[in-house]
């Protein structure tokens, strides 16, 4: 709108103006800060010393950006309102190169510094490798379900081979009954695994990319065809877990979903019996 | 520099038949405005995808009348959502910004008569043209759109309809429509690069340009590099679907028992591809916003920017990048965890420059004199957005923290946040600003400033919302909430979330009136009615055909000289010889 730069009225509408822009930012720092304080909506409790470590590391991160999060806006609402226009004059002022140089180091230290305390947990999951003694489950997503297989007594995954797949008639991931390593693995669509045991997952698909998920792991892997991806864990609370898939992989994708079910070791060993049993031929 | 002292080799007169003046047109102004209108029916397009999927989302039985069965299905959710994120990524949030207000005002601010290859500008704006008809044409085949998300992932997107509904002619004219998309943006990045490099009047160092012309420049060059990458990516998944070739299909594949007669090919091969395009994308959507809020807080603040150079470099530090962080997209995609750092610790440093932008934005506006004109109030929404946007993407740069929300509502809300809403608010902030040069009229302001605080607490109360989604693990992309028991008690908040969509939505047709109306209606606009300092406020709005009638203007000041101690105005326009500006009195 054009119009003159001084006179009352432009005055009175610019100090509503203000105000109202600073009081909603205000709001959205309260709004903002209070629902995180809260934890109203948050992530469920983890189960594995790697889930903590990227707790604590997300929680680091939550106050240095809560901070310049509530700097940042309530500095906008200070200004909008402080320097409204009230027929004053503009300092001018075209910077400084000194507050540049601060502003710019402290950032770099602030933010590159907690990417590298975000090392240790990173490390934990995918630079250090499974321990040899750590349970072997193959993890395969196809649309819309994953299975599960273990490798049974002999330690061994037998052979699969894709004309063979046939999942209606009970074999999904074509396994090879010409192998003998084949004859005691295990095909099921529910994960179990034992408390405070390590277990390395060997994750793969069939057919499009899919993506394992546990909330309760804090751990989420693609499962990317032609690819076998590992990635590994010690569950350390018993209890049943949902798996969602969480990599867009066709019409039925919401409803691709399993349990991991973290039981003692007795019970594992029970259930393994139970599922052989209940799959044997 | 090149400098012209003559009308030159790239005048050529005004023509006078319909056809010639507002359809192919070679007028910089009238194509800026053909993509500005293209942008405006895709955003509505986008818009109503979003909100039939917002329905589907929390009333899957609701009734839709133009649908089969009067109910939507899963796949049609992915088939909104695949759409939804193209056009508004392609032809909202890559058009408006750069195309449109690039291609009307960038020549008028450097002092140019028009851009340096008319003919090149008419044709990257009737391929892009072209290109949406294409995509849109998705939805009227066989299988309907594609569902495979406007990332389009192969092997789900390289595999025929064996792989869903939309997977089979949908998909192929998408990947069509995508790759003539590139092929109309190569165009514009070269015209936009050779228009800023040799047509800059005399005076115009690049120390001098606007940070508008900056951003349209960084801009250009990150589309001229990412838009080849895509190119070539669309038309490797091309032949991938129709061919017979295995760029990105492996080998052993079983779709519903059926063996996939193709072998050696890598997914993530496209997503290197893709996302070595898609992270730069973000940047040229956003980059031009954060000229255009720049340049709009010195306006209205009457202050110049603060460390104008610090924002040149910060600008250019982000484009460049902007080309080393493509793979946190991939953290969780099984690509080296090695890599997977590298890429973090880049992402965690492109913070920097975005943080410099920040605090030089409040810099510019302290100790002003702040007029709250709608365009002044979208500008500090875009700063109040970015900041909100941005912060949370240091949590999605640690790759430990990532696979907790990878894929999950977390990131929906914080790419909504940064690169759809804050680049809209440069949008806004830019048509308010604008409008009265192009159109010679101005906007309604009341209706505009109710526009802005309807949109501004709107745009919160969707995405902040879509954060705490995102905190419970809710995954992203789901067609129904019944898929895990976990998202049952989160169905209140998807609620509230289309219901503050809706009344958002239905904000923006303020808007649309207000446009309609002020077009023919609106307030008489003066040649400089914010007194502003730049180019296009010294000549007649709307501007003539050839921008300054024959007279190029010579330069002679920086582009945010306000309230300059010693001179009577607060502004000192950049064309305005020395002894010519006005001293006070004293």
């Amino acid at each position: 709108m054009p119009r003159e730069r001084s006179g009352a009225s432009s005055t009175s509408s610019s100090t509503t103006t203000a105000a109202l822009l600073a009081l909603l930012l205000v709001a959205l720092v309260v709004v903002s800060v209070f629902f995180f304080a809260k934890k109203t909506w948050w992530f469920p409790p983890a189960i594995t010393a790697f889930g903590h470590e990227v707790d604590a590391q997300f929680m680091r991160t939550l106050v240095i950006v809560g901070v310049v999060f509530v700097l940042s806006q309530l500095a906008l609402a200070y200004a909008v309102f402080r320097f409204r226009d009230r027929g004053q004059r503009a300092t001018h002022n075209e910077g400084n190169q000194t507050m540049e140089v601060l502003w710019t180091l402290a950032t770099i230290v602030l933010f590159v510094g907690l990417g590298v305390m975000a090392r240790n947990a990173w490390a934990e999951v995918h630079f250090r490798p499974a321990a040899p003694d750590a349970i072997q489950i193959e993890v395969t997503g196809q649309q819309f379900a994953w299975n599960f297989r273990y490798s049974g007594a002999d330690g061994k995954f037998g052979r699969l081979n894709p004309k063979l797949v046939n999942a209606s008639g009970g074999n999904p991931l074509g396994l090879d009954p010409a192998d003998p390593d084949s004859k005691d693995d295990l095909v099921v669509p529910v994960m179990a695994v034992p408390v405070n045991r390590e277990v390395e997952l060997l994750v793969r698909s069939q057919d499009v990319t899919h993506s394992f998920f546990v909330r309760e792991l804090r751990l989420k892997q693609d499962a990317v065809p032609g690819m076998i991806i590992r990635v590994h864990f010690t569950a350390t609370e018993p209890g049943s877990y949902e798996i969602p898939c969480a990599e867009l992989c066709g019409l039925g994708h919401y409803r691709m979903h399993s349990t991991l079910t973290v039981m003692s070791d007795a019970d594992y060993q029970k259930w393994l019996k139970e599922q052989a049993a209940a799959n044997a031929p | 520099m090149v400098t012209h002292d003559s009308e030159g080799a790239h005048a050529h007169a005004a023509p006078t038949g319909f056809i010639r003046k507002y359809i192919f047109s070679l007028d910089h102004k009238v194509i800026g405005i053909q993509y500005w209108l293209l942008a405006l029916f895709s955003v509505f397009v986008g818009m109503f995808l979003s909100v039939m999927m917002r329905i589907h989302l929390v009333w899957p039985n609701a009734h839709i009348p133009f649908v089969e069965n009067n109910q939507l299905t899963p796949e049609q959710y992915l088939a909104l959502l695949t759409m939804h994120g193209s056009i508004m990524v392609f032809m909202v949030l890559t058009t408006a910004p750069q195309s449109g207000f690039g291609n009307y005002i960038l020549p008028i601010q450097i002092g140019a008569a028009d851009m340096a290859f008319p003919v090149l500008n008419m044709l990257s704006f009737w391929t892009t043209f072209l290109s949406l008809v294409v995509m849109i044409s998705a939805f009227f085949v066989t299988g309907g759109a594609p569902i495979s998300g406007w990332t389009a992932y192969p092997p789900l997107s390289a595999l025929d309809a064996i792989a869903g509904p939309g997977q089979g002619a949908g998909q192929t004219l998408w990947v069509i429509g995508v790759a003539i998309f590139c092929g109309a943006s190569l165009m514009g990045a070269l015209n936009f690069i050779t228009t800023i490099i040799d047509l800059r009047a005399k005076g115009m160092s690049l120390m001098r340009m606007p940070l508008t012309c900056w951003a349209w420049f960084v801009t250009a060059i990150l589309g001229l590099l990412a838009f080849g990458v895509l190119l070539a990516a669309c038309l490797l998944l091309l032949l991938d679907r129709t061919a017979g070739t295995s760029f990105f299909i492996p080998g052993g594949l079983v779709v519903s028992d059926k063996i996939i007669d193709h072998k050696g090919g890598s997914p993530l091969l496209w997503q290197h591809l893709f996302w070595f395009f898609g992270h730069p994308e973000v940047y040229i959507a956003i980059l031009p916003g954060m000229g255009v809020a720049s340049h709009i807080l010195s306006t209205f603040s009457r202050k110049p920017v603060f460390g104008y150079r610090a924002m040149v470099h910060a600008i250019c530090a982000i484009g460049f990048l902007g080309f080393c962080v493509w793979g946190h997209h991939m953290f969780v995609s099984g690509m080296s965890p090695y890599s997977a750092f590298a890429f973090s610790l880049l992402t965690m440093s492109i913070g920097v420059p975005s943080a410099i932008k920040t605090f030089n934005w409040l810099g510019t506006i302290w100790n002003g004199k702040i007029q709250f004109t709608c365009s002044m109030l979208f500008a500090l929404g875009f700063v109040s957005l970015f900041v909100s946007g941005g912060v949370t993407g240091l949590f999605l740069a640690q790759p430990s923290i990532d696979l907790f929300f990878h894929d999950t509502y977390f990131v929906v809300g914080h790419f909504h946040l940064i690169m759809g809403v804050a680049a809209i608010f440069g949008i806004f902030a830019a048509t308010y600003f604008w409008f009265p040069k192009m159109f010679g009229r101005h906007l309604n302001e009341g209706a505009g400033k109710l526009h802005f605080w309807l949109t501004f607490v709107g745009v919160y109360a969707i995405f902040l919302p879509t954060h705490w989604l995102g905190m419970v693990g809710h995954p992203r992309r789901y067609a129904d909430l019944s898929g895990a028991t976990f998202l049952y008690p989160l169905i209140p908040v998807q609620k509230f979330i289309s219901i503050a969509a809706f009344i958002t939505i239905g904000s923006q047709f303020i808007f649309l009136f207000n446009f309609l109306w002020s077009v023919k209606k609106g307030m008489k606009a003066t040649d400089n009615p914010w007194h502003a300092t730049t180019l296009e406020w010294s000549i007649p709005s709307p501007p003539p055909h050839d921008n300054f009638g024959g007279h190029i203007p010579v330069v002679y000041h920086g582009p945010y000289e306000f309230s300059v101690p010693g001179y009577a105005d607060d502004y000192v326009p950049q064309h305005l010889a020395p002894e010519h500006v006005a001293k006070n009195k004293s």
